[in-house]
């Protein structure tokens, strides 16, 4: 095949399948408990320098528990798959805690406005920056999960953002057209929050799937937290609902409202005003410090960041917001 | 007649160009009210998908996040990204409908920088799915206000193609054939593209904008065909609808 073109952007993740091959041989299949903490799944799991898949979709699914960990631990220059990470990305760059990004969509908190830390770090340089697009980051997870080096695709092209990415332009073999090869992404580590898990990190996951599916067969290790832990038998009487099987799983800790301040199907809504609060304090350095340091540095665990944030009282109503807000419409549309 | 904010002008506008029984994927804010309204109005059968999976869903209120659980409330499906931009790259989605910071006569799309992309002026989001959606769906339909910083005749970074550089040029990379920009709706009028040259070319004005007014508001030049009509302005219905059932909270209609 012909390359014709190729972006100049830097490659941060090794595509060579051979190489993700030999570390998937030594992964357990054992049906074994990974059941763990949030602390210990960080000191384990996330080294300094590695770099990080994050599941779910900016404010939904979110895992907060592990990101606010990675902060409290101090984790440094990690390099982050920037997929609609939104929240996600604000606390780790928030944190201090980043230093490369492949981003189709970081810095923008959708509708709700910018991440003016965020943006700080792509502005100041302090970011080595390749750009992708949602798609293409979903795709190169697939690839991963393919076991293959690459996954031929049409988007990009033409384009700037295929100019500044680590994709190459190739030729179809079969029909001549152009493709862009997009390199499979193997992340050192992923981080998904799903709604039910058993011991041995078998997952459902209720409502979209985004690009979990694809980025927990992508990654050489993942840490799952969930909303509810499960005994094996839940799993047993619906496999056809494991979306995440135990053979890609690394540890599972149970986080109840583990995807707050973020919106998590069927179990709560976003928290909006506390939402708004992080977007307040993300002025500058110094403001946006001291509101991590008394959110997450001060507090212990997330069951204390959950208390500092209102509590039970907070999550009930986020929980009314969910499931009580929308008129029952039984058949008719609105 | 009811008095209209620019907002809602445009989402009314726009909704009109939704077909029934079509396929749309919708970005957050206009696009999605717009939608909305049209499946309320004139499009009972839009299928409005989102890019984080959700298909199908009757959506209840304004979602906040294309991906939050509003998005497949009472849906048909819920997918995953890959599965909806396979969709889209199968050609089973007809519009892709997405906003921007900078547009330029071909209608290609910036929403990464202002300034050098190493050393940026101003950091944005950056593409998301919108350059996958604007490659592979067979008609991008654009909301965004109009004036003469968002109309350059460049834009500092192509993040999402429109005709990229001119006839055939979409092709040439690779893009699928037959796909590319649809409509702009701004708050001064509705642009199309010419077929032969892939500019914009104005199909109509909104009520009381003038020819020299749109002028100003673009740093380029636009093709005028003979004869422009007006827009009819937004309908007591729309408006309502606009107003009490998509956007109650004036999330995006309260902006203008």
């Amino acid at each position: 095949m012909d390359t014709t073109e190729g972006g100049s952007g830097t490659l941060f993740v090794d595509p060579d399948a051979d190489v993700a091959r030999a570390w998937f041989r030594t992964k357990s299949r054992r049906l074994e408990s990974k059941v763990t903490t949030v602390r210990d799944a960080v000191r384990d799991l996330v080294s300094d320098g590695a770099y990080v898949g994050v599941g779910g979709f900016g404010t939904n699914r979110i895992p907060t528990s592990l990101l606010h960990e990675i902060v409290r631990q101090g984790r440094r220059n990690l390099g982050v798959a920037g997929h609609t990470s939104t929240h996600d990305f604000q606390i780790l760059a928030a944190g201090g805690c980043i230093d490369r990004c492949d981003v189709a969509y970081a810095v923008g908190l959708e509708a709700r406005g910018l991440s003016k830390v965020g943006r700080r770090l792509f502005e100041t340089g302090a970011l080595q920056v390749t750009e992708w697009t949602n798609a293409a980051l979903a795709w190169r997870y697939r690839a991963a999960a393919m076991g293959i080096p690459f996954i031929p695709a049409r988007v990009m092209l033409g384009t700037d953002t295929l100019a500044k990415s680590a994709a190459v332009v190739i030729t179809c073999p079969y029909t001549g057209i152009p493709l862009v090869a997009l390199p499979a992404l193997y992340p050192d580590v992923a981080l998904i929050h799903v709604h039910r898990a058993d011991a041995y990190g078998n997952c459902q996951i209720d409502g979209i799937t985004i690009a979990d599916e694809e980025l927990a067969r992508a990654a050489k290790r993942v840490i799952i937290t969930c909303e509810r832990l499960v005994h094996t038998d839940e799993i047993r009487a619906h496999p056809d609902r494991t979306r995440i099987p135990w053979y890609l799983v690394d540890a599972v800790i149970e986080v109840p409202f583990g995807g707050y301040p973020g919106n998590v199907a069927g179990e709560y809504f976003s928290d909006e005003e506390h939402l708004r609060a992080w977007m307040a304090a993300d002025t500058d350095d110094a403001s946006i410090t001291a509101f991590v340091d008394r959110h997450i540095r001060a507090t212990a665990d997330f069951g204390e960041y959950l208390a500092v944030c209102g509590g039970l009282a907070r999550l009930q109503a986020l929980r009314a917001e969910e499931l009580m807000s929308i008129p029952r419409q039984d058949g008719v549309q609105p | 007649m009811t008095a209209y904010n620019t907002t809602e002008l445009m989402i009314c506008l726009a909704a009109r160009y939704l077909e029934d029984g079509s396929t749309v994927v919708v970005g957050t804010g206009a696009p999605c009210a717009a939608a909305m309204l049209a499946q309320r109005v004139s499009a009972p059968g839009l299928m409005i998908m989102f890019e984080a999976g959700g298909v199908g869903a009757q959506l209840p209120t304004m979602p906040i996040s294309v991906g939050d659980s509003r998005t497949f409330h009472r849906g048909l499906y819920a997918g995953s990204m890959a599965e909806i931009m396979e969709a889209c790259s199968r050609g089973m989605v007809d519009y892709a409908f997405l906003g921007g910071a900078q547009i330029d006569p071909y209608g290609n799309l910036n929403s990464t920088v202002i300034g050098d992309h190493d050393h940026p002026k101003t950091r944005l989001p950056g593409s998301g799915g919108a350059n996958d959606l604007a490659s592979l769906c067979w008609r991008t339909m654009m909301i965004m206000p109009q004036d003469a910083r968002r109309f350059v005749p460049r834009v500092d970074f192509v993040t999402t193609p429109g005709y990229l550089t001119g006839p055939g040029a979409r092709e040439r990379a690779g893009l699928p054939a037959g796909t590319g920009p649809h409509k702009v709706v701004t708050d001064l009028c509705v642009i199309g593209f010419d077929e032969e040259t892939c500019r914009m070319r104005v199909e109509r004005t909104h009520p009381g904008v003038t020819r020299e007014a749109i002028a100003a508001a673009t740093g380029f030049e636009l093709i005028w065909p003979d004869d422009v009509p007006v827009s009819e302005a937004p309908t007591e219905e729309e408006l309502r609808i606009l107003r009490v059932e998509v956007d109650p909270y004036r999330y995006i209609i309260g902006r203008a």
